[in-house]
């Protein structure tokens, strides 16, 4: 396996967070999707009824995930569709290939699916010389731009209209300086209408899939999928083999939570049902895709993240997340998920992202499936730490700190140290650029004496 | 009932009049506290950076040293989050001294709300007050309601906070963000520590409010640095101190 590079996720934050503007209204924007969740949370009566049920549902579901995957593609085949299983990103993406081959395919149409994301398919099958268009409009952005989605559910978020308008004047040919969003809208419709009708394959990824009946769910705001789909002859649909849930009658329960926490609307505008292929001339094909998913379901401790439905809440509430940027976390998933999946994947090269939180707590209590995000990125440290990866500065400052703190005479005397310094040396001697506190902020201002000092004096009996 | 204080350690060295505050209003309230001798830190710096190793033989020198007492009272949220809730990671689950101390440990606007049950305070602060959320009192003790969970629930310290009179309350837009400080995250992440800082002094400010008030110092710690660096015109304060009466050394009374 290749080594990936090392995200250095506090170096990337800096570069995010200089540009001052920017970072107040990327907060703000995804401030505004937080707010409207609660206020949808807010008007379901039994809305932390539901998030027990979800929680307990996907418990049940990650323990007996075998079973249910069986039992889903019995289903899925007997209503007509082919499943594939694909060990990895490499299988996955050989797989899909495999059928646009047999198709002879040279464009398809892809909706928004994070997993092919995840399984780098776009490059890939550009290499392989197909034509790849992503169909949501955010994704479409991204796409034009060479970027990478900074956001699950808002791939552009990071993108103002201003510089849309501009990587539209460049590809779709729209005028230039144009920056309404109903202009550019419209701009992208008639390019993707084309695209849609051009299509031979349309790919998708999948929301929820039922084992009981063989059949998922596709959620989206834009009809893309739909579309996607409707046309050509050949369907196929990627999903994590997390997404599986065992009953119909679970589905409602995500679906209530699911839009809700994701844009803070009661559902999305489409939530299309799929039960094999449309008709005898065409087809269906299912991957569902490991891709370190088991590894994960193996440790108690991250087990529970198996349980996400990548609604995005926890990026729109993470403080880190909003001044940070998508990107900063370089991984397909960002945010406090992102952070505790990423390094499952490879710890060495994810191992300053679970120190990217300030253990607020916010994405656990948001979390719609009970996720307890801030505990696991916590017990990420504890790992990190015991792999040997936590930085040598660190590490002793830790080890100097607990030989401090179990002699209390020694830590008496290093405080009376801290305050006469703070106290008498020079503003620049303790205020400079090495001591990374103040760059932004004062230290304290110095007491005459410590607590313990006026305690014996005041108070010894 | 004994009463041990845990006085947090930068508590102790940096500010404390917040320690010598929680101790007056224990003792106006008739309680027999004292401050055990050889305290120092609860060991959250090294359980929150991972370094479990560093942090047991703090926890264990904690437990033995406040087992004696029939309860132990901390103005701090995190630190007493530490205690209740972290500490499991370094003890048997049937060891009886740690038994003791976690049920035990309360945050000091929790002991006054939950086991003292205090219902008034012969004390004056006319001022425009906003409070600061901790995140560890809020999310982890459950002081209060969080802004994401739909559970109506008390807000202890507020409570508290209402027994004093003259207060005019201000309220910040985001009512419990995080404030940025989180610990070795504001020396690690320090840029968006700081934007964090910055924007929640922001909203504190055009509240309207004159004094920022938490039951978390550390948080006041960090905020106030960000205060004194760009010579922001509001004014922090620890909840006891608000609670004994101490005024703020910036700002006069405001007319009510």
């Amino acid at each position: 396996m290749k080594t990936l590079p090392i995200v250095d996720h506090p170096t990337k934050a800096h570069a995010f967070v200089a540009d001052n503007e920017r970072t107040h209204w990327h907060d703000q924007a995804l401030w505004f999707v937080r707010s409207k969740r609660d206020k949808q949370a807010g008007s379901v009566p039994e809305w932390e009824y539901l998030r027990s049920l979800a929680s307990q549902i996907k418990t049940e579901t990650i323990a007996k995930l075998g079973d249910y995957l069986s039992e889903f593609e019995r289903n899925a085949t007997a209503l007509g569709a082919t499943v594939h299983w694909a060990a990895d990103a490499a299988e996955h993406n050989e797989i899909v290939l495999k059928i646009l081959r047999d198709h002879e395919t040279l464009r398809i149409v892809k909706s928004k699916s994070m997993l092919t994301e995840e399984c780098g398919l776009n490059h890939f099958l550009e290499d392989n010389g197909i034509e790849v268009v992503d169909t949501d409009l955010g994704e479409r952005i991204v796409q034009l731009r060479k970027e990478t989605p900074s956001h699950i559910v808002l791939p552009a978020i990071h993108i103002r209209k201003e510089e849309v308008g501009e990587t539209f004047h460049e590809h779709l040919g729209t005028d230039e300086g144009a920056s309404d969003p109903q202009y550019l809208t419209e701009a992208a419709r008639g390019h993707l209408r084309d695209k849609f009708l051009a299509g031979e394959v349309g790919i998708t990824g999948v929301n929820f899939a039922i084992a009981e009946t063989g059949g998922f769910v596709i959620c989206t705001n834009e009809g893309n999928a739909d579309l996607g789909v409707s046309l050509p002859r050949v369907h196929i649909a990627c999903m994590g083999i997390e997404k599986i849930i065992p009953r119909f009658e679970d589905l409602a329960v995500f679906i209530r939570l699911l839009a809700r926490s994701a844009t803070g609307q009661p559902i999305t505008t489409y939530t299309s049902h799929f039960h094999g292929p449309r008709d005898p001339q065409s087809e269906l094909h299912i991957v569902l895709v490991d891709n370190g998913r088991s590894q994960l379901r193996n440790r108690s401790e991250f087990r529970d993240a198996l349980h996400c439905i990548r609604c995005g809440a926890c990026m729109n509430t993470c403080p880190v997340y909003r001044r940070s940027g998508g990107h900063s976390y370089s991984a397909t998933v960002p945010g406090p998920i992102g952070s505790v999946l990423s390094p499952t994947r490879d710890s060495s090269s994810y191992k300053s992202l679970p120190y990217a939180c300030s253990l607020c707590g916010s994405c656990t209590d948001v979390c719609p499936v009970k996720i307890p995000l801030h505990h696991q990125l916590l017990a990420w440290r504890k790992e990190l730490v015991d792999q040997n990866l936590l930085p040598y500065s660190k590490r002793i400052s830790m080890k100097g700190a607990s030989i401090l703190f179990r002699n209390p005479r020694l830590f008496t005397f290093a405080g009376w140290v801290g305050r006469k310094s703070l106290k008498w040396l020079p503003h620049g001697m303790t205020h400079n650029r090495w001591n990374t506190w103040t760059i932004a902020r004062e230290l304290p201002e110095p007491p005459r004496e410590s607590f313990r000092h006026w305690y014996a004096a005041n108070r010894k009996r | 009932m004994s009463v041990a204080l845990f006085i947090p350690c930068y508590l102790d060295q940096f500010y404390p009049d917040v320690a010598i505050a929680s101790l007056e209003l224990l003792e106006r309230l008739g309680v027999d506290v004292v401050y055990p001798d050889g305290q120092t830190c609860c060991g959250q710096p090294m359980a929150n950076t991972g370094c479990v190793a560093d942090c047991a033989p703090v926890a264990h020198r904690f437990v033995e040293l406040f087992a004696a007492y029939d309860t132990i009272v901390c103005p701090s949220g995190s630190c007493t989050a530490m205690v209740r809730h972290h500490y499991g990671d370094y003890f048997a689950d049937d060891d009886p001294q740690f038994n003791h101390v976690k049920n035990r440990t309360f945050e000091l606007c929790e002991f006054l709300h939950d086991e003292l049950k205090i219902q008034s305070l012969d004390v004056q602060f006319p001022h425009k007050v906003s409070i600061h959320q901790s995140c560890h009192g809020l999310r982890e003790l459950r002081l209060g309601a969080s802004s994401e969970n739909m559970t109506p629930r008390e807000d202890k310290v507020r409570n508290v906070l209402n027994l004093v009179h003259g207060i005019q309350w201000c309220t910040p837009t985001r009512s419990d963000e995080c404030c940025g400080f989180g610990g070795t995250f504001a020396v690690n992440e320090a840029d968006v520590s700081a934007a964090m800082g910055r924007d929640r002094v922001a909203d504190h400010v055009s509240s309207g409010s004159e004094v920022l008030v938490s039951a978390d110092m550390s948080c006041l710690m960090h905020l106030q640095g960000i205060i004194r660096r760009e010579s922001i015109p509001i004014e922090v304060m620890h909840v006891a101190q608000v609670l004994v009466g101490r005024m703020p050394k910036r700002v006069s009374p405001s007319a009510s």
